[in-house]
C-alpha cells in the first residue's frame, strides 16, 4: 500500500466539504474492493475519507412501492431485512449470495454501484428493478448511471447516498458463481411489473451490466420460458477468459434467464 | 487401556495454543531490529538482464541496502541442487542438473524469478525503493508448454540441453512387455494430462534470517519441513561453509504439504542479506507473491497402454510420459518426475511393466514436491486406465480391478517393479468400500438423476503408496529429576498433530502422563541430525524411534532402580510406571528413580549419572499404506456445474496411533486431492504469464465443494516396523484423484466420452458435454414447468 491520509466526517455535509478541501481523495466504504487493490499497488490515493461515521447514509426504508437503501448499508443487512425480504425477496437473496459472510459483513451496497465491477450482483438488481441512484447531485435512473466497466455516471466528488428500488410483482435472481472468486460468471435479474418485464445481465459482458432487449419483448409479449426459445445471446458482445469463453457465457446468460424466469414464475404466478 | 496411549483418539495438545493465537509461527516472533526484505521478481518469462541500475532506490528512504547477482557472484554464492539424479537423454551419462539458482545473474529463466532484494526498515520502503530500480531486460522468446517444449524452432533454455529435454528415465522390462502385449487378447490406451496445482498452504512462505557475528555464523528461523536438511542445503551448496556454521530452525508452521520441504531461493536471501547488512532480515510471502514464486506442482503429459487376457487379467503395462520441471530442478523436481513411478504397480498384479519419463526445462517456476510428490501422477494414470479399459470392454471397473487384486495372502508381495508391498487386504477394503458407497445400487441413482436432467457418475481409486522410504531419524528423550520427559527430534510437526501423536507414544512407553511430557523445539542447534516430516513418515519411523528411545531409557533406569531396591537390573521389572524388585513388594516410582539419577551424593562412586538417550534409528523396509477410495458425482449439464454427492474410503494406515487424527489426516488429503480434480489449476499465457495469480483466478476448493467423507477402517499392521504403523499423511490425495477423475468421466460415460482431463471445472464440462452432442442426445428430460 502507499502511504496516504485518512480522514472522516461525522455526517454527508461535512464529508463534502472535507472532499472540496482536497485535491485527489477516494471514499472508503467497506474497503472490500478498494482496499484490496489498495494493497497490491494497483490503486493509490493521497486521500482517503471513510464514510463510517455518516449515519444518515445507513439504513433501509420500505413503502408501498418502493424500498430504499442507504448507500452504507451492508450486504448482510439487505439480506437479513425483514422489509426486503418482504418487499423484493430476490434483493435480500442477491445480497446474501455476494461473496462471503466477511465480505457481507463490511462491503456496502453504495460502493457496490460506485464502484461498477463488471461481475458484481447489484447493478443488475438496479437495472432490471429500474432503480434510482441517489447522490449527492441529485437523482440518476440505472440506465443513465452504469456507462462502462467501473465507470458510471459519478463527477469527482459525489456521493451516492442511496437507491430506490422500486417493488416489482416478482422477481428472481439467478447467479452463476465465477468458479474461483464467486462473483457472478454470470447474473440474471428478472423483474416483473405487471404485464411489463425488465431483464438485466451482469458478469458476462465485456461491459459490464446491461439490459437483454430481445429477452425483455419476448417476456413481455408472454412471460413463459416458452417465450425465450430459440432466443440466442449475441456471443460477440461477451467476455471470455480461462473461466469461460464468449460462447460458454453467452450460453449461460441463456440459461440462467430460464432459471430466473422459472424462479419469478414459482414465486408468483403471472395472472 | 492407558488414556492417553497408542491407538486412543485423544484431542490435539497443540490447538489450544494455535487457535488461541499463542503460536509461534515465523512472523510472530521478527526481532526487533530486522529489516525487511522484499523481492524484486522478474516480469518476464526469458529475458537478458542487460543492466540493473540501483542509484536512485538506494537513496530512497529507509533503505540499508540493495543487492542482485552482481552481488552474490562476488560472494560466490550457490544454488540449491536437485537431491535426484538421472540420465541424459541419449543415455550418454548424468543429466544436466543446473542448480535452483535464489538470485538471477545475466539471465532470468522464469516470471517471478528474484532479481533484486531490497532490505529497507518496513516493507512499504523496501517496496518503494524496488519501484525505483530500473532494470533493462532484452526479452527473450520463451518455453511455455510442456508439450511443446521439444517442439523444433523452440528456443533453449539452457545450452547444456538444447531441446530442452533434460533427461529419459527408463524404468522396467522393455522385452518382457512387449512379450506380453504380443500375447494380449486386448490393449486399452489412454492419454491423461496431470494439471499443474499451486500447494498454497494456509500460511505462506516465510524466512528471517540472523548474521551471528560472535560465532561467526549464519541462523535461519523459517517455515520449513526440515531444518536439518535445510541447513545441509544452505551450508554446503549456497555459503560453502561446514554444517556448523548454520543454524536452522523451524517453530510453528502452518502447512507444508512438501512445498516447505523444498528449499526456496528466499531461504537463503535472508541469510546473506544479513550478513551483508549486519541486521536481521525478514521476509513474509505475499499470496500473489506465492503463487508466482512458490514451487508449482505435478504437470505431467502421460501416455499408458495396459494389456489384458480373455479373462482381462493385466499381462503388460507400458507408461510413457512427459514431466516438467520448471527452469531450474528443484531439489525434488527429479523426484516428482520420475523417483516414485513404481507406483504403477497400483494394487495389482501386473507381470511386467515398462516405464520411460521425459523430463523437461520450461520457463516456469520450478516444480516441487506437493502431497504424494509422483504418487499421485502416476497412480491417476494407471486407476484412469483400468476404467478405460473397463469402458472399452463394457465391463464394471470394480469388478476389472477385482480380478486383478494382489491377495492378502501373496503378503509380503514382490511387485516385480520396484516396490515390494509389506501388507494390506486390497480386496477386503475394496468391499467395504463398495458396501458403503452402494456402489450396487449406483446405476438406479444414475437413472434417477438422468430423469431429473442431471448426469450422475462414480468413481473408484485404489491407492498404495509408499511410505517412510526415509527411514532414518534421530530423537532423544530426556528424563528431568521431577519425573518429567523432554523429547527432540529431527521431525517437524506442521499441522499433522505430531505433538499429540509423538506424546502419545512417549506416554505410551514411559507411563509419563502427557502433561509431563515437553517437546523441544525442532531446531538444528537442539539436535544435530534429522529428515523431518515428509513422505508420510513420521508416524512409522517416529514410532519406531519413540519406543526405542524409551526401552534405553527404561534399560538405564533399571540399573539406577536397583540401587534403593537393594538388588541388580536383572531383578527389576517396570510396569505402569513403577520399577519392581522381582519377588520383593519393594518399589521404587519413575520419579524416585529419575530424581536419584539426578543425585550424584545418592549414586555409587563412578556411576554414570543422568538419564536421557540420543540415538538415530533405521526402522526395517517401507510400508505401503493403502486403501480404496469411492467418489459419487452429479452434473448439470445445462451449465457444467459439478455437485460431489459422497465420498467413502476404506483405508489402510496399519496401526493407528491416533484414530481421530487419521481421519483428519485423509480428510484433508481428499480435499486436496479433489481440489486438482474439480477446479484447481495453474495457467500461463504464451508469454509465461501467470493467469491464475491470486484466489480470485485459482479455484481452491472452499468446505462446501467437498462433500461428506466417510472413512472406514481395514488396518493391517505393517510387519517392517515394530508397531505395526503404515502412515496416514498422503495417501488421502492420492486416491482421491483417480476417484475422483473416475467419477466425473464415468458421468460424462453416458454421452460416450471415454476420457475427461482434469480439472472437471464448469466450463470444461459443459464444453466436453456440448461437442458430444448434450444431454438431449441421451435423453429428453421432463421439463419442470
Ligand atoms: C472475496 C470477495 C468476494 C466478492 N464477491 C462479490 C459478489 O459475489 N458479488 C458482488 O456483487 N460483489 C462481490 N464482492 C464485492 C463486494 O460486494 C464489495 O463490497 C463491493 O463491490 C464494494 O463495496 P464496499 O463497500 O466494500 O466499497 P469500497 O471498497 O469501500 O469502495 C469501492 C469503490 O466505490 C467508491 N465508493 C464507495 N462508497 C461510495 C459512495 N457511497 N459514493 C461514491 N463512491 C463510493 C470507493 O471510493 C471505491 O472507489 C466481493 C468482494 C470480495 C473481496
Amino acid at each position: 500500500m502507499y502511504p496516504f491520509d485518512y480522514h472522516r466526517a461525522g455526517n454527508v455535509a461535512d464529508t463534502l466539504t472535507l472532499r472540496a478541501s482536497l485535491a485527489d481523495a477516494r471514499f472508503l466504504a467497506g474497503g472490500m474492493s478498494l482496499l484490496p487493490m489498495m494493497k497490491l499497488r494497483f490503486a493509490s490515493t493521497p486521500n482517503i475519507i471513510d464514510l463510517r461515521d455518516c449515519e444518515e447514509l445507513r439504513g433501509i426504508e420500505a413503502s408501498y412501492e418502493v424500498v430504499r437503501i442507504g448507500a452504507m448499508t451492508r450486504h448482510v443487512d439487505v439480506a437479513a431485512s425483514a422489509d426486503v425480504q418482504a418487499a423484493i425477496p430476490a434483493l435480500a437473496k442477491l445480497a446474501a449470495g455476494i461473496g462471503d459472510p466477511m465480505v457481507r459483513a463490511r462491503g456496502t451496497m453504495g460502493g457496490s454501484i460506485a464502484n461498477f465491477d463488471p461481475a458484481a450482483c447489484y447493478p443488475a438488481a438496479c437495472l432490471a428493478l429500474g432503480a434510482t441512484i441517489q447522490t449527492t447531485g441529485g437523482d440518476i435512473e440505472a440506465d443513465e448511471f452504469f456507462i462502462g466497466v467501473f465507470e458510471t455516471a459519478l463527477k469527482d466528488g459525489e456521493l451516492v447516498t442511496g437507491a430506490e428500488f422500486p417493488i416489482p410483482d416478482a422477481a428472481a435472481y439467478a447467479k452463476f458463481r465465477h468458479p474461483a472468486s464467486r462473483f457472478a460468471l454470470v447474473g440474471v435479474f428478472v423483474a416483473r411489473f405487471g404485464e411489463l418485464v425488465r431483464v438485466a445481465v451482469t458478469g458476462a459482458s465485456r461491459s459490464g451490466a446491461f439490459r437483454w432487449a430481445a429477452a425483455e419483448d419476448a417476456l413481455t409479449e408472454s412471460f413463459s420460458i416458452r417465450s425465450l426459445e430459440g432466443l440466442k445471446m449475441d456471443h460477440s458482445e461477451m467476455n471470455g477468459d480461462i473461466h469461460g469463453d464468449n460462447e460458454y457465457r453467452a450460453h449461460l446468460v441463456e440459461v440462467m434467464t430460464r432459471r430466473a424466469v422459472l424462479e419469478t414464475l414459482e414465486s408468483a404466478p403471472a395472472a | 487401556m492407558k488414556k492417553f496411549g497408542v491407538g486412543q483418539s485423544v484431542e490435539r495438545a497443540e490447538d489450544a495454543r494455535l487457535l488461541l493465537g499463542e503460536g509461534r509461527y515465523t512472523d510472530d516472533i521478527v526481532p526487533a531490529n530486522a529489516l525487511r526484505l522484499f523481492v524484486l521478481r522478474s516480469p518476464h518469462a526469458h529475458a537478458k538482464i542487460l543492466s540493473i541500475d540501483k542509484t536512485a532506490s538506494l537513496e530512497s528512504k529507509g533503505v540499508a541496502g540493495i543487492l542482485t547477482g552482481v552481488d552474490a557472484d562476488e560472494d560466490d554464492l550457490g544454488g540449491f541442487p536437485s537431491l535426484v539424479p538421472s540420465n541424459a537423454p541419449d543415455g550418454s551419462g548424468p543429466n544436466f542438473a543446473p542448480p535452483f539458482s535464489v538470485i538471477a545473474r545475466d539471465i532470468v529463466r522464469y516470471a517471478g524469478e528474484p532479481v533484486a532484494i531490497v532490505m529497507a526498515d518496513t516493507l512499504d520502503q523496501a517496496k518503494d525503493a524496488a519501484e525505483l530500480i530500473k532494470v533493462e531486460y532484452a526479452p527473450l522468446t520463451a518455453v511455455v508448454s510442456l508439450a511443446d517444449a521439444d517442439k523444433p524452432g523452440m528456443p533453449s533454455i539452457w545450452p547444456e540441453c538444447p531441446d530442452n529435454n533434460d533427461s529419459l528415465g527408463v524404468f522396467g522390462d522393455k522385452a518382457a512387455v512387449e512379450e506380453a502385449f504380443s500375447k494380449a487378447a486386448s490393449i486399452h490406451s489412454i492419454d491423461v494430462r496431470v494439471s499443474r496445482v499451486a500447494v498454497s498452504p494456509m500460511e505462506p512462505r516465510v524466512a528471517t534470517g540472523v548474521w551471528n557475528e560472535a560465532e561467526g555464523r549464519y541462523e535461519l528461523t523459517a517455515g520449513v519441513q526440515s531444518p536439518h536438511m535445510t541447513r545441509t542445503q544452505l551450508a554446503a551448496c549456497i555459503f560453502k561453509v561446514p554444517p556448523s556454521k548454520v543454524r536452522v530452525r523451524a517453530l510453528d508452521v502452518g502447512g507444508g504439504f512438501g512445498l516447505k520441504g523444498v528449499p526456496h531461493p528466499e531461504l537463503a536471501l535472508v541469510m546473506w542479506a544479513a550478513r551483508r547488512l549486519g541486521r536481521p532480515v525478514h521476509w513474509f510471502s505475499e499470496r500473489s507473491e506465492g503463487f508466482l514464486s512458490d514451487c508449482h506442482s505435478r504437470d505431467h503429459i502421460s501416455h499408458c497402454d495396459l494389456a489384458l487376457d480373455e479373462d482381462a487379467r493385466i499381462v503388460g503395462l507400458k507408461f510413457n510420459s512427459r514431466a516438467n520441471l520448471g527452469a531450474y530442478i528443484s531439489l525434488a523436481g527429479m523426484h516428482c518426475a520420475q523417483g516414485n513411478i513404481g507406483h504403477l504397480s497400483g494394487v495389482y498384479t501386473t507381470p511386467a511393466i515398462y516405464a520411460e519419463v521425459r523430463a523437461y526445462f520450461t520457463n516456469t517456476v520450478p516444480i516441487a514436491s506437493y502431497r504424494g510428490a509422483g504418487r499421485p501422477e502416476a497412480l491417476v494414470v494407471l486407476e484412469r486406465a483400468m476404467d478405460a479399459a473397463a469402458f472399452d470392454l463394457g465391463m464394471d471397473p470394480a469388478e476389472l480391478r477385482r480380478r486383478n487384486l494382489i491377495q492378502p495372502e501373496q503378503m509380503p508381495y514382490d511387485t516385480g517393479f520396484q516396490f515390494t508391498y509389506d501388507s494390506g487386504d486390497y480386496p477386503v477394503s475394496q468391499t467395504k468400500a463398495q458396501e458403503a458407497a452402494d456402489w450396487a445400487g449406483f446405476e438406479k441413482r444414475r437413472a434417477e438423476a438422468l430423469r431429473r436432467g442431471k448426469l450422475r457418475g462414480i468413481g473408484m481409486g485404489h491407492v498404495v503408496e509408499i511410505a517412510s522410504g526415509m527411514r532414518d531419524e534421530m530423537g532423544e528423550i530426556e528424563i528431568e529429576a521431577d519425573g518429567s520427559v523432554t523429547f527432540s527430534t529431527g521431525f517437524h510437526n506442521h499441522g499433522q498433530g505430531q505433538e499429540t501423536t509423538m506424546r502419545q507414544l512417549i506416554s505410551e512407553f514411559l507411563a509419563v502422563p502427557p502433561e509431563k511430557i515437553r517437546m523441544k523445539d525442532c531446531d538444528t542447534d537442539v539436535q544435530n541430525f534429522g529428515l523431518g516430516s515428509a513422505g508420510s513418515r513420521a508416524a512409522a519411523v517416529g514410532g519406531a524411534l519413540i519406543k526405542t528411545l524409551s526401552e534405553k531409557v527404561i534399560e538405564k533406569a533399571k540399573i539406577i532402580a536397583a540401587i534403593p531396591l537393594e538388588t541388580d537390573a536383572a531383578q527389576i521389572e517396570f510396569v505402569d510406571g513403577t520399577f519392581n524388585a522381582r519377588g520383593t513388594n519393594k518399589t521404587a516410582t519413575f520419579a524416585e528413580v529419575a530424581a536419584l539419577a539426578h543425585n550424584p551424593m545418592g549414586l555409587p562412586d563412578g556411576f554414570d549419572g543422568g538419564l536421557a538417550h540420543k540415538q538415530i534409528v533405521r526402522p526395517g523396509g517401507p510400508t505401503f499404506p493403502n486403501g480404496c477410495h469411492i467418489c459419487e458425482v452429479e452434473i448439470d449439464p445445462e451449465t457444467g456445474e459439478l455437485d460431489a454427492i459422497g465420498y467413502w474410503v476404506c483405508e489402510d494406515v496399519g496401526r493407528s496411533i491416533n484414530p481421530m487424527i487419521v481421519k483428519g489426516q485423509i480428510h484433508g488429503g481428499v480435499a486436496q486431492g479433489l481440489g486438482q480434480i474439480f477446479g484447481e489449476f495453474i495457467e500461463f499465457d504464451r508469454e509465461g504469464q501467470l493467469l491464475t495469480g491470486s484466489f480470485m483466478d485459482y479455484q481452491m476448493p472452499r468446505a462446501l465443494d467437498i462433500p461428506h467423507i466417510t472413512t472406514i477402517s481395514h488396518d493391517v499392521p505393517s510387519p517392517n516396523n515394530p508397531l505395526g504403523i503404515k502412515g496416514a499423511g498422503e495417501s488421502g490425495t492420492v486416491g482421491a484423484m483417480p476417484a475422483g477423475l473416475n467419477a466425473v468421466c464415468d458421468a460424462l460415460k453416458p454421452l460416450g466420452i471415454r476420457h475427461f482431463d482434469m480439472p472437471a471445472s464448469p466450463h470444461r464440462l459443459w464444453k466436453a458435454i456440448h461437442d458430444a452432442g448434450g444431454i438431449d442426445a441421451i435423453c429428453k428430460p421432463t421439463e419442470a414447468a
